[in-house]
């Protein structure tokens, strides 16, 4: 149990735009959402948005944004909550630390097949998602500790199976 | 006499594309005869594209041994930051003073994200002109991707490699973990094509059998 003051929250939309999500996050529902959950910390990771919002955005909350990092995985160590745009990789990045995680599903999407894997995903209990514009209530209503570990793939598997494949044993 | 000509030039066009179909089913029937690993060493060519694409690629890239050598990448050329995870990667793997065993090539993108289909076919085609010289000029003897664009004209640039007599190559193809109950684009197309077609969640494995299902592999 995360007895800190601190409560940090990290936002990825790896290297998409998702301009419908930093605006949503920025928006006076959401930010009374995260305070009144007890979050003080919020680290945006706009990918390529047309916009970086600005320290003074979320009043309430300590906010820092940023386009890009060569890795995200100390923001992703030190945060209590992500919530993540539904994409494989960062998906599968936050799960494979163990964090709780929230997907936001982008709906203008063309067609729109990562909520298959958001959508088996919670079905086993390893996230929960939903869109920008259920996104306030969501953060009110969740229940992070419904949420289930999260095993990592087996690309040995792979090598294994394609060793033999091409001869090699 | 010029109708004679045409229909003359109409039955050879045709006789053409009838010897073409029968070579490509000849070509994809031979996948059993395939082990390129039994020469001691496996030259991959590997078809990263943007984003979750080519963390799952390097995924999969991590778990294969050093006999798979060398390595050709080959990434979309509005693409930036594929090429730094892969040399980044690249030089994790390096021991000692070895050189490193891979190249990293650019062809035109086949299609940016919400492009209209219409025009990708054309884009694609473009891609093609550059992708036949660069799989001719590699020859490579596997072929990894994992549904971006990107790897229809690569993967048909091999298919022609062995439609022409010239060599054999594997075509190996791993759909996206984020595929749960449908196929991308690449993969409907590449089903047909691919000597290994893997899926990483039971439902797709029923519903396409002859894809391999070994569990999540990234």
């Amino acid at each position: 149990m995360n007895t800190s003051t601190m409560n940090s929250v990290f936002v990825t939309v790896g290297s998409t735009c998702f301009d419908d999500l930093i605006a949503s996050m920025t928006s006076d529902e959401v930010v009374k959402a995260l305070v009144d959950r007890g979050y003080t910390d919020v680290v945006l990771q706009v990918g390529r948005g047309s916009f970086v919002p600005d320290p003074q955005s979320c009043p309430g909350l300590r906010l820092e944004a940023f386009r890009f990092k060569e890795s995200i995985a100390e923001n992703i160590q030190l945060a209590d909550l992500i919530i993540s745009h539904a994409g494989a990789g960062s998906c599968l990045e936050a799960l494979g630390a163990g964090k709780p995680l929230l997907v936001v599903v982008n709906d203008k999407l063309m067609d729109n097949h990562q909520v298959e894997l958001a959508k088996q995903l919670q079905a086993d209990s390893h996230l929960l998602y939903c869109t920008c514009s259920t996104l306030s209530q969501t953060l009110r209503d969740m229940d992070l500790s419904t949420l289930r570990p999260f095993l990592r793939g087996q690309p040995q598997k792979f090598a294994s199976f394609m060793d033999k494949a091409v001869g090699l044993v | 006499m010029s109708l004679s000509v045409f229909y003359g030039v109409l039955c050879g066009v045709f006789l053409a594309l009838l010897i073409l179909v029968l070579r490509l089913v000849t070509v994809l029937r031979a996948v059993t005869d395939c082990k390129p690993g039994k020469k001691g060493s496996v030259c991959v060519l590997v078809v990263a594209g943007s984003g979750g694409h080519t963390t799952e690629i390097i995924r999969l890239m991590e778990s294969l041994s050093q006999v798979y050598t060398p390595r050709h990448y080959v990434i979309a050329d509005t693409d930036k930051m594929s090429e730094d995870k892969i040399r980044a990667f690249e030089s994790s793997k390096v021991k000692g003073d070895s050189p490193a065993q891979f190249t990293v090539h650019r062809i035109p993108r086949s299609r940016e994200v919400r492009q209209s289909w219409s025009s990708s076919v054309l884009s694609t085609l473009y891609a093609l002109l550059y992708s036949v010289p660069l799989v001719f000029r590699l020859r490579p003897d596997m072929v990894l991707c994992n549904g971006p664009g990107t790897c229809i004209p690569l993967c048909a640039a091999t298919l022609l490699l062995g439609i022409l007599g010239l060599k054999r190559v594997l075509l190996v193809y791993v759909e996206s973990i984020c595929r749960v109950e449908s196929l991308s684009l690449s993969g409907k197309i590449l089903y047909h094509f691919a000597d290994y077609f893997f899926v990483q969640w039971q439902p797709l494995q029923t519903r396409y059998p002859k894809s391999v299902y070994i569990g999540r592999i990234v």
